[in-house]
């Protein structure tokens, strides 16, 4: 177990290592800061003292060290923008993300999984087709083309909720609404599959043989195994919370994580943008472990494996 | 004695396409009786169908009553409490029939919750008990494996286990040595032969298998594409089988003495159930087919007290190396 769990955290890092250097390069590449951020009829002198400062008139190599340091003490540098450390500002942002992606997790796991054991419980029936229709409906509408024609519907010719900002509670219901609907669909898509899948092993109808009620049967012998291909898609979806509202924070001025991200990226202002990915890159990461070790609670036949 | 078991006339079909055609049968108390023939040909879907356990689209129609009580569209709390109490079923993969996730002793624990009211240290001495009766060695400790710690007869034994947990009077055995390397296999027989005798249980032996059902049954079924073809006691249809395709079955068995010979094999395949031929099924194939196969199904008849065969020109005389020449 220790053995699994050192090398799974060690995969974690170099996971991590990697993206972060992905982003560093992509970053450097792509543009340049200075005359982003200083307007382009800067004087020539300002923007060679603005890259001094920031350390861009060192070779790239040099600036990817002392970056990496940096990391490694904890130290992520300051925002360009306004010189405050970028993990305050991303850490600012963090309550505001939480507040839509949180919910909308439980609006996933609350319709999707339900509608996936009922889909595949009814299979084939009017209901079983009428929710996958709709399930297909639900992942295959791009998030922003939902959120809008929820704002047209109820904001716009309904007048019922706010179509953005983030005064309170109903400004985040679309939002919430237009995140879930997705991710509810997937799941209830995964779901029913898993479920007819584990419904077709011998073991199903070995406990209907000896006399357990389909109830139980379902209950007891098949929703524990179906469990353990959908917390995949649930622990990713987990891993999302931070960056998975991108899309919906833009389209409804939520001011999160998403939107300082999308803002940040089109000043160039590299130290918000790379923290954003490291925390990204790290609740995916601690996401995936922490799927591993249910799979290993869930499935006894993995639990063996890892003592192996 | 009346039959514990009465089948009259059973039928299944899948989406219009016929499995079982018509299967009448008694079993009684303490009997043991094999079901061979080729896969796909009724022998399992008679079972399944008998204690509804066949997906929603099957079709059943016909009889099948137990101690007096209608199985076939019987609701199903009826069927409940039959399944595991009355008739228990073992099945050919043990591997696979029982659930991954679920300790085997808790499986055997559930069969004796739902049947005998037993729960917590009482079931689990039970079951400690059925382990040992099975010849788990260990019961203690096996009781807490799961089931890919256990090797495939090991696992075939907890089935037998969890099947004998619900006291039944009837056991239905599903190809249950196929998956089992052939030593095993004897062990398995040799078990469920025992428990047969101590229980006074009847056995029910599916399997494509002729020799395991010499072993161990008294009566065989010889089924061909959803029918019985013969029914004879077990010494008298290798002794001398009667219908042409058990006659084809025994000679595709290599004989144990004399010198080695090529085995004979029946020639032609099984007729695809949506497509069957006018008359006798197995007359495409069929050595003895004369014209008059062809005018209708072959009525069954009785060639002898106990023994049944549904062909016109029944092989009763020739032994069957003979007949392979």
């Amino acid at each position: 177990m220790l053995r699994f769990l050192s090398i799974r955290l060690l995969r974690a890092a170099l996971t991590i290592g990697l993206v972060v250097t992905f982003a560093f390069i992509v970053l450097r590449m792509s543009g340049d800061p200075a005359l982003l951020i200083m307007s382009a009829d800067a004087p020539p002198e300002a923007v060679a003292a603005f890259r001094k400062a920031w350390g861009l008139d060192e070779p790239l190599w040099n600036q990817y060290l002392s970056y990496f340091g940096a990391i490694l003490h904890g130290d992520l540098g300051q925002s360009m923008r306004d010189g405050r450390p970028a993990i305050q500002l991303v850490a600012e942002r963090i309550p505001a993300t939480l507040a839509l992606t949180v919910p909308a997790l439980i609006m996933k796991i609350g319709i999707g999984i339900p509608a996936g054991i009922f889909a595949a419980l009814h299979r084939n029936s009017f209901l079983d087709r009428a929710v996958m229709i709709t399930a297909v409906a639900g992942f295959t509408v791009p998030s922003f083309v939902l959120g809008l024609l929820l704002v047209l519907v109820f904001a716009v010719q309904l007048g019922w909720l706010p179509s953005g900002g983030q005064e309170g509670w109903r400004h985040a219901i679309l939002p919430i609404i237009t995140m879930g609907a997705g991710g509810a669909a997937v799941l209830a898509r995964f779901t029913r599959s898993a479920m007819l899948e584990v419904l077709g092993q011998p073991y199903i109808r070995t406990a209907s043989a000896k006399g357990v009620s389909w109830r139980a049967v379902v209950r007891h012998h098949a929703l524990p195994n179906a469990a353990i291909p959908t917390v995949t898609i649930v622990g990713f979806m987990v891993g999302s919370l931070l960056a998975g509202a991108v899309v919906v924070e833009s389209v409804f001025s939520w001011p999160g994580v998403g939107r300082l991200l999308v803002v940040a990226v089109a000043n160039r202002d590299l130290a918000v943008v790379q923290c954003i990915l490291l925390l990204v890159a790290a609740t995916m990461v601690t996401a995936n472990i922490v799927v591993d070790l249910l799979y290993g609670f869930l499935d006894p036949r993995l639990r063996s494996g890892v003592k192996a | 004695m009346a039959p514990l078991v009465s089948m009259r006339g059973l039928a299944v079909d899948f989406d219009g396409v016929p499995a079982l055609r018509g299967l009448s049968l008694d079993i009684h108390p303490g009997e043991a009786l094999g079901m061979v023939g080729e896969s796909g040909c009724g022998k399992s879907v008679t079972w399944l169908a008998a204690l509804g356990l066949l997906p929603a689209k099957a079709r059943i129609s016909g009889s099948v009553k137990l101690g007096g009580t209608e199985l076939v569209g019987a609701p199903t709390a009826t069927l409940e409490g039959v399944r595991g109490r009355k008739v228990a079923m073992i099945f050919q993969d043990p591997a696979s029939a029982l659930n991954p996730v679920h300790r085997v002793g808790k499986q055997v624990e559930e069969a004796l919750r739902l049947h005998r009211g037993l729960r917590g240290g009482a079931a689990r001495a039970e079951a400690r008990r059925l382990f040992d009766q099975v010849g788990i060695p260990d019961a203690g400790r096996r009781l807490d494996a799961w089931p890919h710690e256990l090797s495939g007869g090991q696992n075939q034994r907890v089935m037998i286990a969890m099947a004998l947990a619900g006291q039944p009077e009837l056991l239905v055995a599903d190809e249950p040595t196929t998956a089992l390397d052939v030593t095993i296999q004897a062990q398995i027989l040799e078990l469920l032969d025992a428990i047969r005798r101590e229980q006074n249980m009847a056995l029910v032996l599916i399997s494509h298998d002729l020799g395991v059902v010499a072993e161990t049954c008294d009566r065989v079924l010889v089924m061909y594409t959803g029918r019985v073809v013969e029914q004879a006691p077990a010494r008298a249809l290798f002794d001398a089988p009667a219908h042409p395709y058990a006659c084809g079955l025994l000679a595709a068995l290599p004989p144990l003495e004399g010198p080695r010979e090529r085995l004979v094999a029946i020639p032609g395949q099984v007729p695809d159930p949506a497509r069957m031929p006018p008359g006798c099924a197995f007359a495409p194939r069929c050595p003895q087919a004369g014209p008059d196969c062809d005018a209708g199904v072959p009525p069954s008849h009785v060639l002898e007290p106990g023994r049944v065969v549904a062909c016109l020109r029944p092989a009763y005389a020739p032994r069957p190396r003979e007949y392979a020449l």
